[in-house]
């Protein structure tokens, strides 16, 4: 069983190493089942690690690889007191948090592998692609097993790292190159912030482990202590750096440049969903800071309402989905700040499924209109790839939480959490309720304009019969369409929480409602995208529109306010101030060195009139001086 | 014994190269090869196998040299010395290594003072009598500088007088500290020594330390480097053949930092502690400055010796921050910047001798064409912003932990530089090796591989198993 536990992550690292050793000597074959096989592999032993973590009566399971480094504490009031010294290992930890997230993360990857490998078939660095998507399993992996705060963010760095290079992966566009740059910069921000909360979650409990973390801040802290809501702040800004959330969201919309496997994978399904894990794990230092889970509520609802805004006037069908990601992570956020923990990671879990299958049926739709992505170029799918079409709007309902769906289960949860709990409250349970609303509503825009109506495009369609294409497919819809009804038992992770309170009763009704309403508004107000004839139709290029396809402005903002002032810095200072200050000295030297060498002409007259002013000037001095005496 | 005969070793098997070079050309770069290998494992084995202790310093000689000042022939190593001579070793075969092909004028007197250059720096890592140290100090600056005058670059004469300047001037301060330290020990003694486990034993009043200690400050400080007296450092790499930046980045800088623990922070731990806010400052700036001036660079080299200065900047904030904790990351991040750093201009050597150009305009989707080499530059570029799993991280962050616990505002500035390492590392490899593909180069030969191969294993195998350095700075009391 600890070895099932510690072999998991090597499985997808061994055929990295593989891949990328033979890159591209192997054939697509060879190649897709060595990746496909080693994450087959990891998901089996996911599955059995749930089925024996529900089985056996510890509710953890650790292992122990090796010994990192060790850390020491400092005692700088004294030196009588022995240093603490605290182990920084190379150990996995299990327990039902860490359960829900390998079973998401080797599962849905598994998934996500098998429909890339017949995606990328015909890119000619097939094999680097599958590398890099192993090696961000390697990651991930890491992240959600690691034992300590250090470990985890050697994961955290290492699924940064590949989503770098899998945004970039056609490297050959400077648009891609941009788009990576701009998401291992942005994110950067949130890790050094991290970092930080690290060095004073150190500081103050002497411990990185996050088991010994939760219980010496119990020890030692009081709710509302001050290194507490600092180190929740910074961990917060790790976690919306990771998540795309307010304020560090702006590149995870550009990273949709990537394949769109990896949109599903990275940048939906799992990478952008550990800033959740993160929060959830630390719920421990969390709980000590009531203003904080409060901010991380407004962050999650703002960035909800914003991306929602700015999904509204997209007309790029993937960044749609990205926007509709960064909303959906804000429910996550929400639900978190609520102190809801085990609902936000549900929503987490069913989000993977429904969002997982949403891209990559998206992917299946832009593969089969030849890599077109605009939504006013496409129209009137529905009856030419109806198994796709039937895909996406099993993913949709699910997005809208139509009830019965997944989405359904882990979003009124979460709704439900919000308004009577002490660090959330009606004012974010309205914004959770709005956001909905808007989710509806783009959702029907997308799919008007995309399935309905008769088709903007001329070419014909080039459609994948790949059977295990459909298959991996549909196996995410069953999911989507079921995967509420998976019950986790987080009580051995997350404090019970007493709602005592009684909600009014018209909420759950009005939450339920809320989609609805959505949808027959959007019947009425997209009808010229449903009733589209084939004509040409345009985006809305009003201002606001304008504003709110380019997400609220705020590349703009940090374009003006950081990236323009830090290049222009840079341009001014190339020659190095330092160094023109030192070399001044050289430059006086050699001037005064050329000036005199000038005098020495040889010329007679010059040195004998030189001679006789020096002497009249020393007469002078001598004059003058005896003059004053 | 065994470091004087790997020091004359290494002399003799350059003088032996110069000759044979002149009898059958490329016979030098063999010699040196062998002669650098057969040294290494003759130290390595017989600090095994003199199984002595090596937690205090341990002195394995001490003759009398100039009998007049009681100037001694006195060598004695501990465990950061073992550290710091073992990576001399290992990239002084990098060095032979990447000069193999590039360098083909004068080969024999270029692997002479390459050999020379080696032995100084060995000679500087081992000695304690200040005199002799000293004296070592200007042996590995002189063929220093005739690597960077006779097989630099275009603009190779500047660089090698400003790099010679600068170490002179500042040495010179050292110099007096010096001898003002061999008075003091005749004052209360009676006795001139320049002995350096006779001078721990000193009490210095604490004024005239702060000026003395200073005198060493200044000298270790250029050398580290240190905003404001970097400056050197840039055109010197620059200017330099690809093995002179690798020695200079990998193991010269190293000097500097080993001459501040050595005999600024043990020699005056008190007056340094109240130097500490100063040098800290100091400290933060390099590392912000020295990131934003990289970001600023067009050229490859320049680009990597600005990030030196980022990095040692971590190593002065780490080294006077007096805790364990941040000592034992300093010691990683000398080793991991030396490796790293060290990869790094390798790697730019290696393009520079595929398209004759040093800058980042001239690049551009080499990943096409080469993708090993881009694989590698990836890496290595990781790890100079701290990648974790790679040895700088281990280094940075037990540096910043540690420096943390004294002093909390200092490394929340520094870790912007975790976010400015970032921007000028994404650039460095996002410009040379991604976007459209300009030209074709050719992928690392097997000789390059190897080079690019082991440093990144050494990398890799510190920043997952750092206790394999770690150990043997555990129990350091500062």
């Amino acid at each position: 069983m600890q070895l099932i536990l510690t072999y998991l992550p090597f499985y997808p690292l061994i055929s990295f190493l593989i891949l990328i050793s033979f890159a591209k000597r192997l054939s697509w074959q060879l190649a897709s089942f060595i990746s496909v096989g080693a994450m087959a592999l990891s998901a089996i032993s996911s599955g059995v690690l749930v089925y024996q973590l529900n089985t056996i009566d510890a509710s953890v399971i650790t292992v122990h690889l090796w010994s990192w480094f060790d850390l020491s504490t400092v005692n700088t009031a004294s030196d009588m007191i022995p240093e603490v010294i605290s182990k920084v290992n190379i150990s996995f930890y299990l327990d039902a948090l860490s359960a829900v997230m390998i079973s998401v993360v080797s599962g849905i990857g598994f998934l996500i592998h098998l429909f890339a490998a017949i995606y990328m078939k015909e890119d000619e660095n097939f094999s680097r692609f599958m590398a890099y998507m192993n090696l961000f399993i390697v990651a991930m992996l890491i992240l959600v097993l690691a034992d300590n705060l250090v470990l985890l963010y050697l994961g955290w760095e290492g699924v940064g790292l590949c989503s770098f290079l899998l945004i970039g992966f056609w490297y050959q566009d400077k648009a891609n190159v941009k788009a990576a740059r701009k998401a291992f910069i942005v994110t950067r921000i949130g890790d050094t912030a991290m970092a930080i909360g690290l060095f004073m979650l150190f500081k103050s409990l002497g411990q990185l482990n996050i088991v010994d973390l939760t219980q010496s801040a119990q020890q030692t802290w009081q709710v509302g202590n001050e290194s507490a809501y600092w180190i929740a702040l910074l961990l917060l800004g790790g976690a919306v750096g990771k998540s795309a959330q307010l304020p560090l969201q702006t590149w995870l919309p550009d990273a949709m440049a990537g394949p769109t496997p990896v949109s599903a994978l990275i940048h939906a399904a799992t990478m952008v969903t550990a800033g959740v894990y993160l929060i959830a794990r630390m719920h421990g230092i969390f709980l000590f800071a009531p203003e904080v889970m409060q901010y991380v509520a407004w962050v999650g609802a703002l960035t909800l309402l914003l991306a929602g805004f700015a999904a509204l006037a997209q007309t790029d069908i993937k960044r749609v989905l990205a926007y509709s990601t960064m909303s959906q992570i804000g429910y996550m956020m929400l639900a978190l700040g609520a102190g809801a923990w085990s609902t936000g990671v549900f929503h987490l879990m069913t989000h993977a499924f429904f969002k997982a299958l949403l891209f990559l049926t998206a992917g299946a739709v832009i593969l089969a209109l030849h890599h077109q992505q605009d939504l006013f170029k496409m129209g009137g799918l529905l009856k030419k790839l109806p198994v796709e079409s039937t895909l996406f709007i099993i993913g949709l309902i699910c997005l809208v939480a139509l009830p019965g769906t997944s989405g359904f289960f882990s979003k009124e949860a979460i709704i439900g959490s919000l308004w009577s709990s002490s660090t959330a409250g009606p004012a974010l349970w309205w914004c959770a309720i709005l956001g909905a609303l808007i989710t509806s509503i783009y959702s029907c825009r997308l799919f008007f304009l995309a399935f309905l109506g008769q088709s903007r495009f001329q070419a014909s369609l080039h459609v994948e019969h790949s059977k295990l294409l459909r298959l991996s497919l549909i196996v995410l819809a069953i999911l989507s369409l079921f995967g509420g009804l998976i019950s986790i038992d987080f009580d051995t992770v997350f404090p019970i929480s007493l709602s005592a309170h009684q909600d009014p009763g018209w909420l759950h009704t009005v939450a339920i409602l809320t989609p609805f309403a959505g949808i027959a508004f959007s019947w009425f107000y997209f009808s010229s995208y449903r009733k589209n004839q084939g004509d040409s139709i345009m985006a809305n290029s009003s201002s606001f529109a304008l504003f709110c396809r380019n997400g609220l402005g705020f590349d703009w903002l940090y374009q003006w306010c950081f990236i323009k002032p830090y290049c222009a810095l840079a341009r001014l200072n190339r020659r190095d101030v330092f160094d023109q200050l030192i070399m001044f000295n050289a430059w006086y030297v050699k001037m005064l060195h050329e000036t005199l060498s000038s005098s020495q002409t040889g010329n007679l007259r010059w040195y004998v009139a030189a001679l006789g002013l020096g002497l009249v000037c020393l007469f002078t001095v001598i004059m003058v001086g005896v003059g004053s005496i | 014994m065994m470091l004087t005969i790997v020091m004359l070793g290494l002399i003799a098997a350059g003088g032996l190269g110069w000759y044979f070079e002149s009898v059958k050309a490329q016979s030098a770069r063999w010699i040196a090869l062998f002669s650098i290998l057969g040294l290494a494992t003759f130290f390595i084995v017989s600090v095994i196998s003199s199984g002595a202790d090596y937690s205090e310093l341990n002195v394995l000689v001490r003759v009398p040299w100039i009998s007049a000042f009681n100037i001694e022939y006195a060598l004695a190593i501990d465990y950061l010395s073992i550290i710091l001579l073992s990576l001399t070793f290992f990239l002084a075969l990098i060095c032979v290594l990447v000069s193999w092909e590039e360098i083909q004028t004068n080969a024999g007197f270029y692997y002479f003072n390459l050999l020379a250059a080696i032995a100084g720096i060995i000679g500087v890592f081992c000695a304690v009598d200040l005199f002799l140290f000293f004296f070592f100090w200007e042996v590995m600056l002189l063929p220093m500088t005739a690597i960077i005058a006779i097989w630099g670059h275009e603009n190779r004469h500047f660089a090698a007088i400003k790099f010679f300047i600068f170490t002179q001037v500042s040495s010179l301060l050292m110099l007096v500290s010096i001898i003002a330290m061999a008075y003091i020990h005749y004052d209360q003694t009676g006795l001139i020594s320049f002995f350096y486990q006779d001078w721990l034993l000193l009490d210095i009043p604490l004024e005239k330390a702060r000026y003395i200690m200073l005198g060493f400050f200044i000298a270790f400080a250029v050398k580290l480097p240190s905003v404001p007296v970097h400056s050197w450092l840039p055109d010197a790499h620059t200017q330099a053949p690809t093995a002179g930046s690798v020695l200079l980045a990998g193991v010269l800088l190293k000097t500097g930092a080993y001459g501040l623990i050595r005999f600024v922070i043990f020699l005056f731990p008190q007056a340094s502690q109240e130097f500490a806010p100063i040098a800290m400052v100091l400290a933060v700036v390099s590392i912000l400055y020295g990131a934003k001036m990289a970001f600023a660079q067009e050229d490859f080299k320049r680009l990597v010796a600005y990030s030196s200065i980022s990095h040692m900047g971590f190593v002065m904030l780490a080294l006077f921050a007096f805790n364990t904790l941040a000592y034992q990351g300093a010691v990683i991040t000398l080793v991991a910047h030396g490796l790293s750093s060290a990869a790094l201009f390798a790697l730019a050597g290696m393009i520079y001798n595929r398209i004759h150009s040093r800058n980042l305009k001239d690049m551009g989707g080499f990943w096409h064409s080469a993708p090993r080499m881009g694989g590698f530059a990836l890496a290595f570029a990781g790890a100079a912003f701290g990648l974790p799993g790679l040895a700088n991280f281990v280094g940075e962050f037990l540096s910043l932990v540690g420096a943390y616990q004294v002093a909390p505002v200092f490394v929340i500035l520094a870790a912007f530089g975790l976010i400015g390492s970032a921007v000028y590392g994404m650039m460095l490899f996002q410009t040379s090796f991604q976007g459209p593909p300009t030209t074709v180069v050719k992928d690392l030969s097997g000789r390059e591989l190897l080079i690019v191969g082991s440093l990144f294993m050494l990398l890799l195998v510190f920043g997952l198993y750092p206790n394999a350095v770690l150990q043997y700075v555990q129990g350091v009391q500062l």
